[in-house]
Order: structure tokens, then C-alpha cells, then sequence
């Protein structure tokens, strides 16, 4: 022991001394550097990667007349629009000591926007601020205010001849705002809330039914003799990557035939046979790597395999089996092509995605609408990943053989 | 709220109806070759052995009727159909394999397939590498690999979405509300139709499974350098040698398993990419691919020989890593 540790001490003093200052300094600068281009590069890429679903999140929240016409960066400014309105007519005029007077307000109720600047001619929006006067060609005088109120004096009654008011132009700001408003349209309106229902009863099944089939599945591979196993167990194997795209037409021939396409336990189960493979593999690994002594031992206590399975596998195995589920159910409640092929896209059980699908090409270029229904499919990944983090990764890598 | 009751009940229905068939099956087997035991409670006979003959089947059976329905048999299906008319109803020889190697709309997939995968598995690979090594050497390493992992979680269609709103293009002048085209034309560029425009459009479609799949690699490839034993950095660095010469000549030699992992796994999802440029551009402006060119041929073209020439094409390019799976699984279940 002594001996091996006496070299080390030895050289530990090192000669830095004989540096010259020159170089050390240089050593310095070259070592920070390195320090903030590590940090500075992370930080880059980090933001990069976060920003188009920030951006998504943002957009979802923002009021959508604001989102047709800024960017979401820009959604803590105000946006400006412009726009016109007309003032009462010689009908509205009230006399007040000896002034005819036409007032109202420019900005429909409810209206949020303010109003910065007003003109009389249709390119004048900003020639007078608000609180100002202008003149109109009658000689009229308007003053308009931020709210939207507007006053129309003159020292002459109005004659019948202004029968169709002043145009006032003007220009407003739309105060910032987040609601929740477009979430209530995509849920309520647009069929997401059932569509989200609909991808929940798809997701539970098939993510419980084929973790149930392989583990039993698994336990046999692992523990029990029977002839054909290792030819079996290569064949699950060679099955993982088997491109589904393989199976669309012979499996949705044979459900039209059964009439299973379209149905809940059709999708079921043809989930649960495309996760088969995989799931056998993870947990097979997982199960016949548990101690040889521990089966043994129950078994010679007079257990039988079905006993050892329920009361001792299963519990022993419930890592494995949490990190094959979140990969299981994230597969299934993100999948697509099955879903469209053998659920199809009738209303009634139509799932998210397959919906979302479907509003890109119908409602595309209306933001809110997108923005807020891609929030609602994502937002469940989204949690269960920061939720379980641990186990998701350990789920994606684990299952990093299936590729997709 | 009957949508609700129905969701749950199917969720019962499902769940329960496997659970019954587990427990029912061995139930019935324990019951039916019981052991016989004399009056006095003394062994007759066991029928142990039977029934342990028996009971695999009764495990794995469910499984394998499961996978030959799903995948052995619409395997030899699918080949067969492949020498078939649309209908599956006359033999026709080689046509639909003549028509696939004449048509352009095949080679076009084909071609756009071999793209995809010269870019996403190296650029993803590369870029999760990239991670990898520099959160190694910051005290935030879990916060900045959780941002770049988290697209992982989020749907191809949903990843779609997000990226056709940062593609989004309105007409020059007028207010960008896209990120890419807001950039652009602050460095007072022209803003860019990106998804419309081959042969840009394809990148740009690419970038998003890029995305996708960065994460994933950098997760692997960070355990795995971290795998890499200290000792042998250290040697090498006593020896004089400078980071950069570490990192190629010692650490990516150890991690080369992690990274063949990592690159089939990307080129296997990068295959059968479809939901991507269904969303995107459904082929359209010179980006179909073989996924969604099979999908187009079985619902709106419904020609299922040529629909299954297409997939067979997709499994085809699947092979090599079949048999490289098997054949690494073999080998390790013979040092068990």
C-alpha cells in the first residue's frame, strides 16, 4: 500500500514556478475561454431547442386578434391597429348653453383597445393626438378621447344635411392580454375535449394490455422449459424493428372481414401486437436477470410458476415494468398511423393526433385554433415526462432497439 | 359525460377480459389436473409434471397468437399481395415491381428517403454528442439535458404543428409572425416560403425529426461517456495529451457501441418517418417519402399490390439491422 502511494506524493509539486508569467497569463485567458464557450454554446443551443415549443405555448394563451398580427415575442407589447368609425348624425345633436353637441363612442362595448391618435381623412390617423381638436370642413370641432368617447361640437345647429356623421380615422393599441379563451374554443367547439377522451380510451388498454401479455409472456421465456424457446425468443427479437407499415393491409383486411375497424378493441389489440416484441425483449431481460436462488427456493417451497409470477416477479420487477409503460403509453398516445388506419377518423373516436391532422388542413392558418390544439395533445407527454423524468429516460432508453 | 362512462367502461372491458383469461386459464388448468390425494390426505398421484407441461403455453400463448396475427402472417401477406392487382384478386407477376423501379413518384421517395437518412441519424448523433460533452462540464448538466430531451415527448404531429408556426409566411412586408422568416428579414433578408420550396423544404422537414431525436442520443451517449474510465483520461492526459486529442483518440473509441446503437435506432425511425411529412406537405412540392407514399397508395390510390411493394421496400432497408439484432441477442444468451 505504502509503496504505491509514495511515487504519487513525489510528484505532486509540480514546477509551475519555471512558467514564465507571460504564458501563465496566457494559460489563463485560454482556460476562460474555453469556460464561457462551453457555457455560451449550452446556453445557445439550450434556448434554440426550447424555443418553438415555448413559442407554441405563448401563442396558445395570446387573444387572437394580436396573434394574427405579431409575432408571440411580441405578445408583452401592445399591438396597433388602425381602424374608422363614423359619428352620430344631425338626428343625434343635443343643444347645451347655446353648443350643438353629437357624442358617442368610437369603440364598440366591450372593446379593449385605446385609442393613441384620430384623423378626418382615411390616411389621417395620427394627425391629432387623442385629446386634441380638429376641425372638420363644416367648421364642426371634434375632440376624441383615449377610451373611444368622442364630442362633436358646433356653435350653429347641425343642419338636416349631415345625415351620414364624420368619418373619424384613428389608430388604437390592444393592451397585452393572455386568456385562456382559445383553449375554451378548441376544447368546447372544435371537438378536442372528446378527441382527447377519445385518445385516453385508446392510450390505457393498449398500453396495459400488452405489458400484461408480456410479462407473463417474459416469465416463461425466463424461467420455464419448454422446447422451441430460444427459437421463439430470436423471433420476438427479429420482430422489433418489423416496419408496421409491413402489416397495414393483410391486419385491415381481416377487420373489415370481423368488422373490427373503427372499434376500441380493435386498436387495442392491434397495439398491443405491435408492442409485443419490444415488450417481451425489455422484460425478459429484466426478468431472467433476477436471481436464480430466489425462484428456486419458492418453487421447492411447493409454489407453483402462476404463484412465483403474481406474488414474487411482478413486484420484484415493477422498475422494468414503470419504464416499458411510460414508453408504451407515450408511443401509443403519440401515434398517428395506427390510429388512421384502424380507428379512422369518424367522429366519434377520433384521437388527437388523427384530429389535429385533420385541422391542419382545414383550419391551418388560424393560429389560435393550432396553436391551443397541439398544446392539448402535447400537454400529457409533456407532463408525464417532467413528472417522471427518471423513468421516462430510462423508458426512451430501453427502448432505444425499437426505433420509433 | 356518456362519452366518460364509455371510456371507462371500455378501459374495464379490455383490462378486465385479459386479467380474466390469466387467472381463469390457470385456474382451470390446477383444477382439471389437480392432484389426487387419498382420504387420509395422503399423495395419490401428482400431476405436477403435466401441468408445468402445459402452463408455458398457457404464458407465452396469448403473446405468440398476438404477434403472428399482427406481424408473422401479415408479413407472408403482404408479399403475397405484392404479386397481386389493386384488389388483391389477379396474379400479375413482377408488374407492380416494374412499376415501382419506373415510377417517379417511387424513385422520388426512395431518393428523399437516402437524404433523410444522410442527414437526421448524423445530425442528431453528431449533435447529441456535441450536448453530451459540453453539459458534462456545467453544474446545470440535468436542467439543460431536460430541455433538449423534452421533445421527445411530444408527438410527430404535434412537433409538425409547432414547427409549420415557426416556418409561418406572410407575404414581404407585411408583419412576420413565423420565427424563422421574423429573423430573416430583421437581418433584412426576404421572407421565405420554407415548407414550399424544394429543395429546402426537405431540410426543413428533416430539422424537426432532428430535433426530435437529438435528445434521445445525447441521453445515451452522455451515459455512456461517463462510463469512460477517469484512469484512462488521466494517463492520457499525463502523456500530453490535449483535449482534443482525449476526446477522438480515448473517448470515442470507447463509446463506439453507444453509437452504433444510437445511429441504427435513428435510421430505423428515420425509415418509417411518415406522420412528419403527412402534416407538413402530404408529399406535396417534391417531399414525399416511403411512408406516407404507401399510405397514399392504400386509401386514396387503393392499390394494395403496389401499397405492398412500397412497405416491402421500407422492410427491406430494415433487414440488416434484424439480423444484427438477432444475432448480437444469440450470442449473449450463449454466455448466460
Amino acid at each position: 500500500m505504502s509503496t504505491s502511494q509514495q511515487p504519487q506524493t513525489l510528484a505532486a509539486p509540480a514546477p509551475r514556478a519555471e512558467v514564465p508569467r507571460s504564458s501563465q497569463l496566457q494559460f489563463r485567458i485560454t482556460r476562460f475561454l474555453g469556460w464561457f464557450l462551453v457555457r455560451a454554446t449550452l446556453i445557445f443551443i439550450c434556448v434554440l431547442w426550447t424555443v418553438p415549443t415555448f413559442g407554441l405555448l405563448i401563442s396558445s394563451l395570446r387573444d387572437k386578434d394580436a396573434l394574427a398580427v405579431s409575432g408571440w415575442w411580441e405578445s408583452l407589447q401592445s399591438t396597433i391597429t388602425q381602424d374608422q368609425g363614423r359619428s352620430g348624425t344631425a338626428a343625434d345633436q343635443i343643444e347645451q348653453e347655446g353648443r350643438y353637441i353629437i357624442s358617442g363612442n368610437l369603440l364598440p362595448e366591450g372593446d379593449r383597445r385605446e385609442i393613441s391618435s384620430f384623423g378626418l381623412t382615411a390616411t389621417g390617423f395620427d394627425d391629432f393626438a387623442v385629446g386634441e381638436t380638429a376641425t372638420t370642413n363644416e367648421g364642426f370641432e371634434i375632440t376624441v378621447l383615449e377610451d373611444g368617447t368622442y364630442r362633436l361640437i358646433s356653435m350653429e345647429p347641425i343642419p338636416e344635411s349631415f345625415s351620414r356623421g364624420q368619418r373619424i380615422t384613428f389608430q388604437a393599441e390592444t393592451p397585452p392580454r393572455l386568456t385562456l379563451e382559445n383553449y375554451d374554443e378548441v376544447i368546447n367547439t372544435e371537438g378536442l375535449g372528446d378527441a382527447f377522451l377519445n385518445t385516453a380510451t385508446v392510450t390505457i388498454p393498449a398500453t396495459i394490455i400488452p405489458i400484461a401479455i408480456a410479462a407473463f409472456a417474459a416469465y416463461a421465456f425466463s424461467w420455464m422449459r419448454f422446447p422451441g424457446r430460444l427459437l421463439l425468443l430470436s423471433i420476438v427479437v427479429g420482430l422489433i424493428v418489423v416496419p408496421l407499415q409491413l402489416s397495414l393491409i393483410p391486419v385491415l383486411r381481416v377487420y373489415n372481414t370481423l368488422e373490427l375497424r373503427g372499434t376500441y378493441p380493435g386498436i387495442w389489440l392491434a397495439h398491443t401486437g405491435f408492442g409485443l416484441p419490444l415488450a417481451v425483449f425489455l422484460l425478459y431481460n429484466y426478468i431472467s436477470s433476477l436471481p436464480r436462488d430466489l425462484i428456486e427456493s419458492a418453487q421447492i417451497d411447493g409454489a407453483s410458476h402462476f404463484d412465483i409470477f403474481i406474488r414474487l416477479v411482478v413486484p420484484l420487477s415493477v422498475p422494468a415494468l414503470a419504464s416499458f409503460t411510460i414508453f408504451q403509453f407515450l408511443w401509443v398516445w403519440n401515434d398517428l398511423l395506427v390510429a388512421l388506419v384502424f380507428l379512422g377518423t369518424r367522429p366519434e373516436n377520433q384521437v388527437l393526433t388523427s384530429q389535429l391532422n385533420d385541422l391542419v388542413g382545414s383550419r391551418g392558418d388560424n393560429w389560435e385554433i393550432m396553436t391551443a390544439s397541439a398544446f392539448v395533445s402535447i400537454a400529457v407527454p409533456l407532463l408525464v415526462f417532467f413528472a417522471l423524468q427518471r423513468y421516462f429516460v430510462r423508458g426512451m432508453m430501453a427502448g432505444s432497439v425499437k426505433g420509433g | 359525460m356518456d362519452q366518460f362512462v364509455n371510456a371507462a367502461l371500455a378501459i374495464l372491458l379490455g383490462v378486465g377480459g385479459m386479467l380474466v383469461y390469466f387467472y381463469g386459464t390457470n385456474f382451470v388448468l390446477d383444477t382439471t389436473l389437480a392432484d389426487r390425494f387419498a382420504a387420509d390426505g395422503k399423495l395419490i398421484h401428482s400431476n405436477a409434471r403435466s401441468r408445468e407441461r402445459i402452463r408455458p403455453w398457457l404464458f407465452v400463448g396469448p403473446a405468440m397468437l398476438l404477434l403472428t396475427f399482427y406481424l408473422l402472417y401479415p408479413a407472408a401477406d403482404t408479399f403475397r399481395r405484392s404479386f397481386y392487382d389493386a384488389r388483391s384478386e389477379n396474379f400479375v407477376g413482377l408488374d407492380n415491381y416494374e412499376w415501382a423501379i419506373n415510377s417517379s413518384g417511387f424513385q422520388q421517395s426512395v431518393q428523399n428517403n437516402v437524404l433523410w437518412l444522410l442527414v437526421v441519424p448524423f445530425a442528431s448523433t453528431g449533435l447529441g454528442l456535441l450536448i453530451a460533452v459540453l453539459a458534462d462540464r456545467v453544474r446545470w448538466e440535468a436542467a439543460a439535458k431536460a430541455l433538449i430531451f423534452m421533445p421527445m415527448a411530444i408527438s410527430f404531429v404535434g412537433a409538425a404543428i409547432i414547427w409549420r408556426f415557426m416556418y409561418a409566411y406572410r407575404a414581404p412586408g407585411e408583419t412576420q409572425i413565423g420565427v424563422m422568416n421574423a429573423i430573416l428579414v430583421w437581418f433584412g433578408g426576404q421572407p421565405q416560403t420554407w415548407i414550399t420550396e424544394p429543395p429546402l423544404n426537405n431540410f426543413m422537414l428533416m430539422l424537426i425529426l432532428v430535433w426530435i431525436q437529438t435528445g434521445f442520443a445525447m441521453v445515451l451517449l452522455s451515459a455512456a461517456l461517463k462510463g469512460v474510465p477517469e484512469e484512462t483520461i488521466e494517463a492520457a492526459r499525463i502523456d500530453g495529451a490535449n483535449e482534443i486529442q482525449i476526446f477522438f483518440r480515448i473517448m470515442i473509441p470507447q463509446i463506439a457501441g453507444t453509437l452504433a446503437v444510437v445511429m441504427t435506432t435513428i435510421v430505423i425511425v428515420t425509415l418509417k418517418v411518415f406522420d412528419i411529412v403527412l402534416v407538413m406537405t402530404d408529399g406535396q412540392y417534391d417531399t414525399e417519402v416511403l411512408g406516407n407514399y404507401m399510405y397514399r397508395w392504400i386509401f386514396r390510390n387503393l392499390d394494395y399490390g403496389k401499397a405492398s411493394v412500397i412497405a416491402l421496400s421500407i422492410m427491406v432497408a430494415t433487414l440488416p439491422f434484424m439480423f444484427w439484432n438477432v444475432y448480437r441477442f444469440r450470442r449473449e444468451e450463449k454466455l448466460r
